[in-house]
């Protein structure tokens, strides 16, 4: 179980995201995974066998390792990433209860079930709206609320995100204050500029899917103020098919759905 | 076979469980295994070799290290998460069953075609009858694995928190000897965070267990009220022979409420008023 699976699991979320969504999605796992498992973990791998402190004392090289870092970078941003990508597993589990149903409709025999096969219903796509807007934006809030609470346990642990080449440490055993370098430190500054650059910019396309659903949102739910006959009751099918493709048709965004046919 | 592996078998499981099991999986998968493995395995990779005794002796760091970790918290970890998922299997192994037998049924009453057996493979088992009592011995032993380990932990790391010295006076150390472990902060804060991550576990393993029973007392009180929702002999005057009767009457009065949706799907046999396999 690693990123491998990670990309599997999400992968299959991505068919229900809006593009800004898929947009995110490929800068996380290739800007941030990728780059943490092929470069980053390179760079802080001998972060402590190579902590070297100017005495002979045993032991406090340790405890002054420990002292200046108490989470390493690295599994700070291994955490971050798997409590990031993770609220996207709520929409997957919402698609997935509505697909159940959809399937329960369809076994039934429900006159009121289009579909023709169960095949369909599985690979239907599904349009964010009504409660599956409610998860969407909630997953998106709760990923807003994880990247801004790890960068600021990061700017909290490792003050203004620079790697500093010398640490003076008094810690006992140590004795008296001891010098101690930090092994790649150039390295490790470009790399967590690097990571916080990168973890702003999803920042930001969280923050511009979170207004594109909102700006959604209102305009259809001024569309339906606005256009009275489209009535969730109505009783003639055929009207109320030529209603949502005029609207699918009038709506320009990009994440429509192909449910009707002609 | 590494996690992977028990991935793939476990997904399999995952069609029959609950809502509550499903979501139990995951967070088992992503915040306790993939954390395991990819954070940290790499904090406790030096346990060993930075374990630092102030001291020349040979042998007293290797002597102090056994003494203070007995088992590695990622082993202790590795078992917890194998032997909490294994119960699962106990489910697989049973939907497995029953579906042999539906295929059985199928060949006896004459629809051994591929489309009817590709159908009991695919269709979601209802948690009901014998597979009810599986699946909630399956949840029991998942939460007395996770309480064990727990209080494993808690019996040899009293306390959940990693210090960062300890004093050691083991032979062949001279006197009390002082020995520093690596990284201690970074390994409290994983620590508490599987530890965290296994309460929920129990928690979602106790609401699934509840649930459980709720729902069978429900099923109990409704057919209680409705008697005519009986099994085996509703079917019987469809089929030909007496002794094919006889067999399939045994078969349906094992498997419950399952066969009773695959049979109503299948158009030969339509029955109404039967309900949809939903858990």
């Amino acid at each position: 179980m690693d990123w491998g699976a990670l990309h599997t699991i999400l992968g299959g979320v991505n068919k229900h995201s809006t593009s800004i969504g898929k947009i995110w999605l490929t800068v996380l796992f290739i800007f941030r995974i990728m780059i943490l498992v092929v470069a980053a973990e390179r760079v802080w791998g001998d972060e402590q066998d190579d902590f070297i402190c100017n005495t002979l004392q045993p032991g406090c090289k340790n405890v002054c390792y420990d002292h200046f870092f108490p989470i390493s970078h690295i599994r700070l941003w291994a955490l971050q990433l798997i409590f990031v990508s993770t609220p996207a597993l709520l929409v997957a589990m919402h698609v997935a209860y509505r697909r159940h149903e959809k399937k329960r409709q369809f076994r039934k025999g429900d006159q009121k079930c289009e579909y023709k096969d169960i095949e369909e219903i599985r690979r239907q796509r599904f349009r964010i709206e009504g409660s599956l807007w409610w998860t969407y934006t909630s997953s998106i809030f709760f990923r807003l609320i994880f990247e801004a609470v790890f960068m600021y346990a990061f700017y909290f642990m490792y003050d203004g995100f620079r790697m500093p080449r010398l640490m003076k440490c008094s810690a006992w055993p140590c004795p008296n204050t001891v010098d101690c370098f930090v092994s790649r430190p150039t390295e490790k500054t470009v790399f967590t500029i690097f990571m916080i650059a990168v973890s702003s910019i999803c920042i930001l396309l969280n923050v511009a899917e979170l207004c594109y659903l909102l700006t959604k949102f209102f305009l259809r739910r001024s569309k339906k103020a606005g256009n009275p006959k489209h009535h969730p009751n109505h009783e003639n099918k055929e009207e109320t098919k030529q209603n949502e493709m005029n609207e699918l048709i009038s709506d320009s965004c990009q994440n429509t759905v192909i449910g009707f046919s002609s | 076979m590494n996690w992977a592996g028990l991935y793939t078998v476990l997904s399999g499981v995952n069609r029959h469980s609950t809502a509550i099991g499903r979501i139990w999986l995951s967070v088992i998968f992503i915040f306790r295994i993939m954390v395991l493995v990819v954070a940290a395995e790499s904090v406790w990779g030096d346990e060993k070799s930075a374990f630092t005794c102030n001291t020349q002796q040979p042998g007293c760091n290797s002597v102090c290290y056994d003494h203070f970790f007995p088992i590695s918290h990622i082993r202790l970890w590795a078992l917890q998460l194998i032997l909490v998922t294994t119960p699962a299997l106990l489910v697989a192994m049973h939907v497995a069953y029953q579906q042999h037998q539906e295929k059985k049924l199928l060949v006896l009453t004459g629809h051994a075609d591929a489309k009817h057996m590709e159908e009991v493979k695919k269709h979601k088992m209802r948690i009901s009858g014998s597979l009810w009592w599986t699946y909630v011995c399956s949840v029991v032993f998942r939460l007395l694995f996770e309480a064990v380990f727990m209080y494993i932990f808690y019996m040899l790391y009293p306390g959940y928190q990693m210090v960062r010295l300890v004093k050691c006076e083991a032979y062949p150390c001279p006197n009390t000897v002082d020995c520093f472990i690596s990284r201690p902060t970074e390994k409290t804060v994983f620590t508490v965070f599987m530890l965290v991550t296994s309460s929920i576990c129990i928690v979602l393993n106790m609401a699934e267990l509840v649930y459980l029973v709720v729902r069978a007392c429900a099923r109990r009180g409704q057919h209680n009220s409705n008697p005519s929702s009986g099994k085996g002999s509703f079917y019987g005057h469809k089929l030909s022979s007496e002794y094919k009767q006889n067999e399939i009457n045994q078969l349906l009065t094992e498997q419950d409420g399952s066969l009773k949706d695959m049979l109503r799907r299948n158009p030969g046999l339509q029955e109404k008023g039967d309900r949809c396999s939903a858990c």
